[in-house]
């Protein structure tokens, strides 16, 4: 690269060079249309880069320093303010935003936690009125049952009283026969039958036998 | 002229860089509107345009421009918190400033035809010595006499400090120069390249090599455009770091 820019410069040197012998020609010409910082101006540019030419410093410099201003004024003003104030809206949105998504997930999850906990009350509920009625059935059952117990033991209680009054009464027929028989038979020995003494010998002979 | 010399050759890679008064005339006085008070000008524009008609919209979700806009704003912003800290974001509309100029004189400096103004040392070290006297003037008044701990290297041994305080001054006073120069010599170099190349165009044997060339050196250039302006800013930052914590 530096092999070039040498190059190059030496051709500009050239160039200049040719074009200095032109003004010496036309210098009288030159010095009377301007002033002598035309002049100085060419010589400068003849000695080599445009970029060290003096006499143009003070125009750049004036230009560059009311560029500078501008701008400066201009990004300080206007477009710093603007695009801070974009960026801390947008953080701010941003912000807002994610807080608001947390504020839906945490109703999100309150209203799942209020329908879990409605349907275990449900369930509850539920489980309370199986338990209720199986209770009132239970009860209602024991009811019947002991109703049911209570009938039958009646019953039976009659039919122990008919079996014994039945049984007392074959006793007394039995007695009444057996009485009867003893009687016809001692007096058919050619006995006399005692009535007492029959008793006595039934007593004596049933004890065993029936009660 | 060279012209019949070399056979329909031309080379005038330095011509682009002449100052030339804009409305005709020859004097170049202090006031006068050049071809530099014109791409002065443009760079200002296409600078005002991006960020301020870029930023038009104000809006949350960003259009292209505004993100560019953004974009740029978020690289100096984050660039002076990085290597200044947050104290240096008060310089940041100036840096912006600078940032943006120099990144828009180089481009605009690519459009063919036109002026290049960072080409120029006048230019350059003006943006350089403001730079200069300004990080000089912040450091001398948020740190008092302690700006100069900044020539006195506390960490090293106390026989160097001396020579080292010699060599920091000198680095110190080098700066401006540095910063100009580095800037306007890679504009000077990589124009006048892409011009000679341009003029070899001229032959016809090596006019397709030529095209070839300058289409890559252009490429190249406006890789060097960004990363010079980048470079400058980023030099910057840390002359206003040095200025904000002169302590090594």
């Amino acid at each position: 690269m530096f092999s070039l820019l040498q190059e190059a410069a030496t051709t500009a040197v050239e160039i200049t060079g040719e074009e200095a012998v032109v003004i010496d020609e036309t210098a009288p010409h030159a010095a009377d249309a301007h002033a002598y910082g035309d002049a100085a101006h060419y010589a400068a540019e003849s000695a080599g880069l445009p970029q060290l030419d003096v006499t143009t410093f003070g125009n750049q410099i004036f230009w560059l320093v009311v560029t500078l201003v501008v701008l400066y004024l201009v990004l300080s003003r206007v477009a710093v303010p603007r695009i801070a104030a974009v960026l801390s809206d947008r953080q701010g949105a941003l912000t807002g935003d994610l807080m608001a998504a947390e504020e839906f997930k945490q109703k999100a999850r309150e209203a799942e936690a209020a329908y879990d906990k409605a349907l275990a009350e449900a369930r509850s509920e539920a489980q309370r009125i199986v338990a209720q009625n199986r209770a009132e059935i239970q009860a209602e059952l024991d009811r019947a049952i002991v109703k049911a117990d209570a009938e039958i033991s009646a019953r039976t209680a009659e039919s122990e009283a008919r079996i014994r009054e039945i049984r007392a009464s074959a006793d007394d027929s039995a007695r009444e026969v057996a009485r009867d028989v003893t009687a016809t038979l001692v007096e058919s020995f050619g006995g006399k039958a005692d009535a007492a003494a029959v008793e006595a010998a039934l007593d004596s002979r049933m004890k065993g036998s029936v009660q | 002229m060279a012209t019949e010399a070399t056979g329909g050759l031309e080379f005038h890679p330095m011509d682009q860089f002449i100052v030339k008064p804009l409305f005709g005339g020859e004097t170049v006085a202090w006031y006068t509107p050049t071809n530099v008070t014109l791409w002065l000008f443009l760079t200002a524009l296409a600078a005002t345009a991006l960020l301020v008609l870029g930023s038009r919209g104000r809006a949350i979700v960003p259009s292209r421009a505004q993100s560019v806009a953004e974009l740029t704003y978020g690289l100096v912003h984050k660039m002076i918190e990085d290597i200044a800290g947050k104290d240096g974001l008060r310089y940041f509309p100036y840096i912006l400033t600078l940032f943006l100029f120099v990144a828009f004189a180089n481009l605009l400096g690519l459009v063919p035809m036109a002026f290049t103004v960072t080409s120029h040392i006048a230019v350059t070290g003006v943006l350089a010595l403001g730079v200069f006297f300004g990080v000089t003037a912040i450091g001398f008044i948020k740190n008092g006499a302690h700006f100069l701990d900044l020539f006195w290297v506390r960490s090293a041994p106390l026989a160097v400090r001396p020579i080292l305080a010699v060599i920091e001054v000198i680095s110190y006073f080098v700066r401006p120069l540095s910063l100009s120069i580095r800037l306007a010599g890679n504009m000077i170099a990589g124009h006048a390249v892409i011009k000679v190349f341009a003029g070899f165009a001229a032959i016809a044997a090596v006019a397709p090599v030529a095209v070839v060339a300058v289409v890559g050196m252009y490429a190249f250039e406006v890789l060097v455009a960004l990363v010079q302006a980048y470079v400058f800013t980023i030099l910057t930052c840390v002359y206003l770091k040095d200025a904000l914590h002169p302590s090594h």
